[in-house]
């Protein structure tokens, strides 16, 4: 009896042994970063050419500079309506075709090499994937020459200088990059719900759309929570993808110009100050939408 | 057990790899200096903070006169180098390590890529810890582009080259323009061995075909200033060709020709001469006189190529004898004369006004322990009249000496490419005529930024005003110090 008392301490021992790794890791990269950019950026500190101006102390200076001088309200417009137009079909189309993996009346052959194939392209890198997309729709790229081959338009249709077409490719490539990771996800959701609400729901006679309506939707809801959170947060942090289709530049007219490609910019003069304040403001609003839906999700448990 | 040990290297592995990325730039690319140091020298360990260094080891590596013997030489591409590698007397290179050596005297390259800024950073860096770097890890010599000359020249990391030993007359044959480029308070900071004028390169069979000549002293004529060029476009424009290519071509005509600098007590100052390009350009674009096309893209070189209707470009002397060269040719690897593609279909001549395009400085930076073997690269390279006229005649670059370029001028001089024309004849008539006394420190963020705020405007996407403050807003974050309207 006492053995396994001691046994049992060990194993307390040990269990926070294999938990340093992670809190010393969180803390050199995650909250010493975290602390030292809020301290950052109540400074005035950059580079003017090689003269170093600064750090100062200015209050919160930055932070109004950011929302007087800055359109960063229309960055932040940039970035959520971009997101939506990716998320929107992504969650759509997921949906579906989760419904339908899982759905054994579909008897749908080959389920493995199409969950493979909807998941390929989030394997490629973003950056590349940018690239590619770049040459494929530029003035004379490719589909501009299938385009005026078939007689659909006459004169190249230019994607990056229309606002539309811009966000537009930027909205299709994360959508392309993501939709197969949601379906997965969502499948493994609709997979755990009780079967036999699904028999019950057949043996009272409902039809498919009816019991994807009024069972797997509100049974997935934790599920579909969880994926609108991460994709939110996701979504704030785009970068990758239109800061390589427009050069980093957000073309046009500053449409396409997330809040992190506008972080980014602020790298040239090494400008902590503005750069840290920028930061900031993303944590606290990634931090409330997170609390936010944490609070919902807790309540429905409740 | 086995497993244990096996878990154990997977572990590590993985903070290895978590720790990998955490390694100090400045050291990575001060070893690819050190290295070869380390090779050459056979001393044990070059310390990075080298105020720690013995001063018997200095002395070691030190030679008769007192100087290191060690250059490191900063640069973003092999042009400079192989300039050295050929008409530098007595330099000899070694490929298997990429160093090479004048004398006793071991020369590194420290080669970083422009893409993104990343020389700038870079060298930036290493400036900063120059006067804490061992002598030979010290920059000696370092290169730089016109659009930023002023961030270092006007700084006290470059050096007066009268310190160095370079005398006016050493430097009389220079373009007037290639010196103010890199003068701050009246000292010359910098010296190049290329001078880059620009003229307007246009098509022969096109010129024939509308203009009724090829004859560049007539084209010149219809060309001569901005109403006559406007005019000839429309006629362009008739016969089913573009003027130009894109919206950036003839930016640097007018850029170059400013009243006042960028930036003016702090302010940034759009000069009347850059909206008037603007304008031109919107009239261009919205006329069809232009191909919508911007610098480098792949659009943009097709027009010089076969398949063109473009009539012309500006380009500058490396522009014409490189870029425009090989975008000409129908097939890339075949021979380059006439026949292969529009090889030899095109001509020069003067365009609206004069203005320069590129080119490459040398400045020798503050700390230096080898004063005079930068000294003697840059005598020989930028200042001796044989080695530039010889620089010249094997690569066709035009380079900085009006002595040696009026004698070829003057000679029988051909170009194949451009049909037979002594090009040489008109940089040396333009060179003289470029005035750059209007540079700031800032003028290449201004210059990327105004071009692009401004597509936008030609694109129809944004108003004129939107478009400036678009640039408005876009310089300050590159430059928190300025302020605007």
């Amino acid at each position: 009896m006492s053995k396994k008392k001691s046994s049992c301490v060990r194993y307390t021992k040990w269990g926070y042994i294999f938990l340093i790794p992670f809190f010393l890791v969180y803390t050199i990269f995650s909250l010493i970063p975290l602390i030292s950019t809020i301290y950052n950026s109540f400074f005035e500190n950059y580079m003017s050419g090689l003269n170093q101006i600064g750090p100062t102390f200015v209050g919160f200076d930055n932070y109004i500079k950011l929302f007087k001088e800055a359109n960063i309200l229309k960055y932040t417009w940039n970035t959520i309506i971009i997101w939506l137009l990716g998320f929107i079909p992504q969650i759509v189309v997921s949906l579906t075709l989760a419904a339908w993996f899982v759905d054994l009346r579909l008897k749908l052959k080959a389920k493995g090499f199409f969950k493979t194939v909807i998941y390929m392209p989030g394997l490629i890198m973003a950056a590349a994937f940018s690239m590619l997309f770049f040459s494929i729709f530029s003035d004379a790229g490719p589909v501009n020459d299938i385009l005026m081959d078939l007689n659909i338009i006459d004169q190249p249709f230019r994607f990056l200088a229309n606002v539309g077409g811009t966000r537009g490719l930027i909205a299709l490539m994360n959508f392309l990059m993501w939709f197969g990771n949601t379906t997965i996800i969502l499948m493994a959701g609709i997979l755990g719900i009780d079967t036999s609400l699904f028999e019950a729901a057949e043996v009272d006679g409902a039809r498919a759309f009816q019991i994807f309506r009024f069972i797997t939707i509100p049974q997935l809801k934790p599920i579909l929570v969880y994926v609108l959170i991460t994709s939110l947060i996701g979504g704030l942090q785009m970068f990758d993808v239109p800061q390589i289709l427009t050069n980093g530049r957000g073309l046009p007219n500053n449409t396409s110009m997330t809040l992190i490609m506008y972080l980014n910019k602020h790298l040239f003069s090494k400008n902590y100050g503005l750069g840290g304040a920028l930061s900031v403001m993303l944590f606290t609003l990634t931090l409330a939408l997170s609390l936010l839906v944490y609070r919902i999700f807790v309540k429905k448990e409740n | 057990m086995k497993k244990k040990l096996l878990s154990l290297f997977f572990v590590m592995t993985m903070i290895i790899s978590l720790l990998a990325g955490c390694g100090d730039k400045n050291k990575e690319t001060e070893d690819l200096g050190g290295d070869n140091v380390d090779v050459e020298n056979g001393v044990e360990d070059v310390d990075d903070e080298g105020e720690d260094n013995t001063g018997s080891e200095i002395e070691e590596q030190t030679n008769a006169d007192g100087e290191g013997k060690v250059l490191n030489i900063w640069c973003w591409n092999t042009e400079f180098q192989s300039r050295v590698k050929d008409f530098y007397p007595g330099y000899v290179h070694d490929d298997a390590s990429g160093t090479g050596k004048i004398g006793d005297i071991t020369v590194n390259w420290i080669i970083t890529p422009n893409e993104g800024n990343a020389y700038q950073n870079a060298l930036d860096a290493a400036l900063l810890e120059q006067a804490n770097a061992t002598d030979d890890d010290k920059i000696d010599l370092f290169l730089i582009e016109a659009d930023y000359a002023l961030k270092y020249t006007a700084s006290d990391y470059t050096m007066d080259v009268k310190d160095l030993g370079l005398t006016d007359a050493d430097m009389a044959q220079q373009y007037q323009y290639t010196k103010d480029i890199v003068t701050a308070d009246g000292k010359i900071k910098g010296s190049t061995w290329q001078a880059t004028p620009g003229l307007f390169a246009y098509r022969r069979s096109i010129a024939k075909e509308v203009l009724g000549t090829d004859d560049p002293n007539v084209v010149q004529e219809k060309l001569a200033d901005w109403d006559k060029f406007n005019a000839v476009a429309a006629d362009m424009k008739a016969a089913g060709y573009t003027m130009l290519s894109g919206y950036d071509d003839s930016y640097r005509t007018f850029s170059n020709n400013v009243s006042g600098p960028w930036v003016q007590d702090g302010k940034v100052v759009v000069d009347d001469n850059l909206m008037a390009w603007v304008d031109q350009t919107k009239m261009f674009t919205d006329a069809g006189y232009n191909n919508k096309t911007s610098l480098w893209a792949p659009e943009w070189s097709a027009d010089q190529g076969p398949e063109g209707k473009t009539f012309g470009f500006f380009y500058s002397t490396w522009g014409i004898n490189f870029t425009l060269l090989d975008n000409s040719l129908a097939d890339a690897d075949g021979p380059k004369e006439p026949g292969n593609g529009i090889f030899g279909d095109w001509a020069v001549c003067y365009g609206p006004e004069p203005y320069y395009w590129g080119g490459t400085w040398l400045c020798a930076a503050t700390g230096t322990d080898n004063p005079s073997a930068v000294k003697d690269i840059m005598l020989k390279l930028t200042c001796d009249k044989e080695i530039m006229k010889n620089i010249t005649e094997v690569t066709q670059d035009y380079t900085n000496n009006m002595e040696a370029m009026n004698e070829l001028a003057n000679s029988d001089f051909q170009s194949a490419f451009l049909g037979g024309q002594n090009h040489i004849a008109l940089f040396a008539e333009a060179a003289p005529k470029i005035d750059m006394s209007n540079i700031s420190s800032y003028d290449q963020g201004c210059n990327e930024e105004f071009q692009g705020a401004f597509k936008d405007y030609f694109d129809g996407n944004a108003s004129k005003e939107d478009a400036l403050n678009n640039f408005y807003t876009n310089i300050v974050i590159k430059y928190p110090e300025l302020t605007t309207e």
